[in-house]
């Protein structure tokens, strides 16, 4: 099982290439970083791994086999900001169950705390919002993990505290994991190795 | 004599629970700090830890449901709200966390020109553009157009076209490139090189580090530390405070390790010392009641144990 | 601050929450009043008596009498509960229409939208009342040419808000998350879009009751409404501006003042729910 990304490329409407021939392939297990300057279309490559966005040319296989249309998707997406990426009007035991039920085991090694679960998502910070997300994405079916700009907004002990968890389900369950991040500190210290997407055009 | 002084500074914010009751959460408690002329203080936190909340506490500008207690001082004259409007936007200045903060509909030159308190505005404006690298053709450009670099030089300039004294600075650094990140930082030591003084509220420490002098840590709506620059080496020998100690060895280039648990809730404030229940050297002193904030070794710290 | 001497120094024992609730509350018991005492009055309080004509507001009459001897106060009450009522229709059918183009719009694709908004701006751009002359007089007027002239000219602005809501909420990033954990459409529309919707709809639906209510009574008091044979409020207006000048002013002051009181009450009712309803705004 691997996520393989040939020669992606994409643009809007009849607008410039924000890239193109991007090559891009991930192993079970394999922790990979993306580096580059902003505003050259790391996120929207992202986004198209996870099956937000389309390519406008080139393929994104899991396994062979093109990402899936419809139903759980293999490839779940963390993104910077987790306050747009919960419902302001579910309490937060339905943002946390809304793909399946994360055991307490997870919950735990996240620390989320039982009493957040019963609260709005705007009565939580940012750090306690985003394990929540993270909870939500590692669903059982989940093979790879893009984090963009996952821990950004967070302070440095919430930082590891996020990671840590991540990466001890990564190794037990064999997940792909790509990190875009602008702090090459974080990104020596998790990834395998690391792809400049400068070098694509 | 210090430029900005804030004593004993508590907020509340009134709630609702589900039922129709209300409750006073407290999300800031008994905070002081100061800011000299000449010097950037680093305000570091986790998010929920009432950071933010000090910048709009000293700016007026809470929401209407918090209630606020204590003294600000600017000049060593009380910031009373009358004065607040004088000053606001004059003598103190706040960089805001994002480009929402820009009007949608109005020219980024005309924005900025607004801000300006000088005789000529255009030319105040054109000069603090080409300083922060801003072209002249992003004069005329919508704060859509602009990227996200070029969003937070203009809302620096904004700041820096007002001529104020003490600059407020709001996570100014987020999701920039390291590149832009450094010539942001470059730009507030530059002002505070001119004698004015720049307090940089962020989470990350890291880039804090680079430009401080001083560091204030948050937790849980109060100062727990406030230290030197010079006391971040090694494996934090210096610091004094179990908090700050976490927050530096967590680092990705220190030990990446990370203390369980979270910051409490304001609805839910441990009697003692707030960090007690995750402290590993806690005693059951330390529940007993709040640690008062004591100098020690050229800072100050809030806690019983520190040495 | 010690919790202790937290001393609630509000002058009212109730806090703010609580007292949008009462406004609420206050706001409903009186229309129902109104409702109630419109269907329970009995037509006799109204019969002509021309014993007791033209007499100013008294502890008998509340609001006087009119020229024949009709208590000014049962008719004001009839009057304001067929207004509610006509109202009532009006602003479901309104609300009805204001969903169903609004959803089309925001789902329907490019060409539904450019056309559900193209009729949108028709709408808005010719004053309420013009449209609503025009249907109600081409339908014949009476009771059914008022309602479905109400229901066809009150729609536009809502539809607008719930298509922009809709919009919205569809490309939220949580919605985009939502889709890749494999939810159908059909789910989200129910449990991600329909929460957002509900508000805005019975809040939008609140406020449109009063314009409704305001309308129908100008237009029967222009003539094109209500048949004069009904004790609509805006026959009672239009009747008693004959004989202001005499100087029985009861005769339009109560009916009109009541007629104020039932639209602001309707607008208290939308504003203080939508305070209630959001749930970031709840803490103001």
């Amino acid at each position: 099982m691997q996520l393989e990304a040939k020669d992606v490329g994409f643009r809007y409407g009849d607008g410039p290439w924000l890239f193109q021939r991007v090559n891009v392939m991930l192993e079970p297990g394999e922790i990979v970083g993306i580096t580059g300057p902003s505003g050259r279309g790391k996120t929207t490559f992202c986004r198209i791994l996870a099956g937000f966005e389309s390519p406008v040319e080139g393929t994104v296989h899991v396994n062979g086999a093109p990402l899936p249309k419809s139903g759980y998707h293999p490839v779940q997406m963390v993104l910077q900001h987790p306050e747009k990426a919960t419902n302001p009007r579910w309490k937060m035991h339905k943002v946390l169950n809304e793909g399946y039920q994360p055991d307490k085991e997870l919950l735990d090694l996240l620390g989320i705390e039982q009493e957040w679960l019963t609260r709005w998502p705007h009565e939580l910070s940012g750090g306690e919002l985003q394990r929540f997300c993270v909870a939500r994405a590692l669903g059982p079916n989940t093979r790879f993990l893009i984090a963009d700009e996952m821990t950004t907004m967070l302070d440095a002990n919430t930082q590891a505290q996020i990671w840590h968890a991540i990466m001890s389900i990564a190794k037990q369950r064999e997940m792909g994991i790509l990190v875009v991040t602008h702090e090459s500190k974080l990104m020596q210290r998790l990834c395998h190795r690391v792809i400049d997407f400068n070098e694509f055009d | 004599m210090s430029i900005l002084e804030v004593e004993n500074l508590s907020v509340s914010f009134k709630q609702y629970t589900d039922g129709f009751k209300e409750i006073n959460h407290k999300v800031i408690s008994s905070l002081s700090v100061t800011l000299e002329a000449g010097e950037i203080l680093a305000v570091v936190g986790a998010s929920g830890s009432g950071k933010s909340l000090l910048a709009h506490a000293i700016l007026g500008i809470l929401p209407r449901n918090a209630s606020i207690s204590g003294t600000i001082k600017y000049k060593g004259v009380e910031l009373t709200a009358a004065r607040l409007a004088t000053l606001r936007g004059k003598e103190l200045a706040l960089v805001p966390q994002s480009v929402n903060f820009l009007d949608p509909l109005m020219r980024v030159g005309s924005q900025v020109r607004t801000a300006s308190n000088s005789e000529d505005v255009v030319s105040a404006q054109r000069k603090v553009f080409e300083r922060y690298h801003l072209g002249k053709e992003v004069e005329s450009m919508y704060p859509f157009q602009l990227s996200g670099g070029m969003a937070r030089r203009t809302l620096l300039s904004t700041a820096m076209v007002s001529g104020a004294k003490v600059i407020i600075a709001d996570e100014p650094t987020p999701g920039l490139d390291p590149i832009v990140i450094k010539e942001a930082l470059s730009n507030f030591r530059e002002f505070a090189d001119k004698g004015c003084a720049v307090m940089l509220i962020t989470h990350d420490i890291e880039s804090a580090l680079q430009i401080t002098d001083k560091i204030a840590v948050f937790y849980a709506g109060t100062t727990v530390e406030i230290a030197s620059v010079k006391d971040f080496v090694g494996k934090g020998e210096a610091i004094r405070h179990p908090y700050t100690k976490a927050l530096w060895r967590a680092l990705p280039q220190n030990e990446f390790i990370s203390i369980p648990g979270s910051q409490p809730h304001p609805s839910s404030l441990p009697p003692g010392c707030l960090f007690a229940p995750r402290c590993e050297i806690a005693t059951p002193e330390c529940e007993q009641a709040p640690p008062d904030m004591r100098e020690l070794r050229d800072g100050m710290v809030r806690c019983i144990h520190a040495t | 601050m010690i919790p202790s001497l937290k001393i609630n120094i509000n002058k009212f024992p109730l806090n703010r929450k609580q007292r949008t609730l009462f406004n609420i509350i206050i706001s409903i018991i009186f229309l129902v009043t109104v409702i109630l005492g419109g269907i329970l009055l009995d037509e006799e309080r109204i019969v002509t008596n021309l014993s007791e004509r033209n007499s100013a507001p008294s502890l008998e009459h509340l609001f006087g009498t009119d020229w024949l001897g009709r208590d000014m106060f049962a008719r004001t009450v009839m009057g304001l509960a067929l207004s509610i009522g006509v109202g009532l229709i009006g602003a479901i059918g309104s609300a009805l229409i204001a969903l169903l183009l609004g959803i089309a719009a925001a789902t329907m694709g490019k060409m539904a939208d450019r056309i559900i908004s193209w009729i949108i701006d028709l709408f808005l751009s010719v004053p309420h009342l013009v449209t609503l002359v025009l249907i109600a007089f081409t339908l014949g007027g009476g009771f059914k040419g008022i309602v479905i002239g109400l229901t066809l000219t009150h729609w536009p602005s809502l539809a607008r808000v719930i298509r922009a809501e809709v919009m919205q909420i569809r490309s939220a990033e949580f919605v985009q998350v939502s889709q890749k954990m494999g939810k159908s459409q059909w789910w989200i529309a129910v449990h991600h879009i329909l929460p957002h919707i509900v508000p805005q709809l019975l809040i939008g639906f609140m406020l449109l009751f009063p314009h409704v209510i305001l309308h129908e009574a100008a237009v029967t008091f222009l003539g094109l409404g209500l048949s004069p044979h009904e004790p609509a409020i805006g026959i009672i207006l239009s009747e008693s501006m004959r004989y202001l000048s005499s100087g029985m002013w009861w005769l339009a002051f109560f009916p009109g003042l009541c007629l104020l009181i039932v639209v602001r009450m309707f607008d208290q009712i939308g504003e203080n729910l939508r305070v209630l309803m959001d749930p970031t705004r709840s803490h103001d």
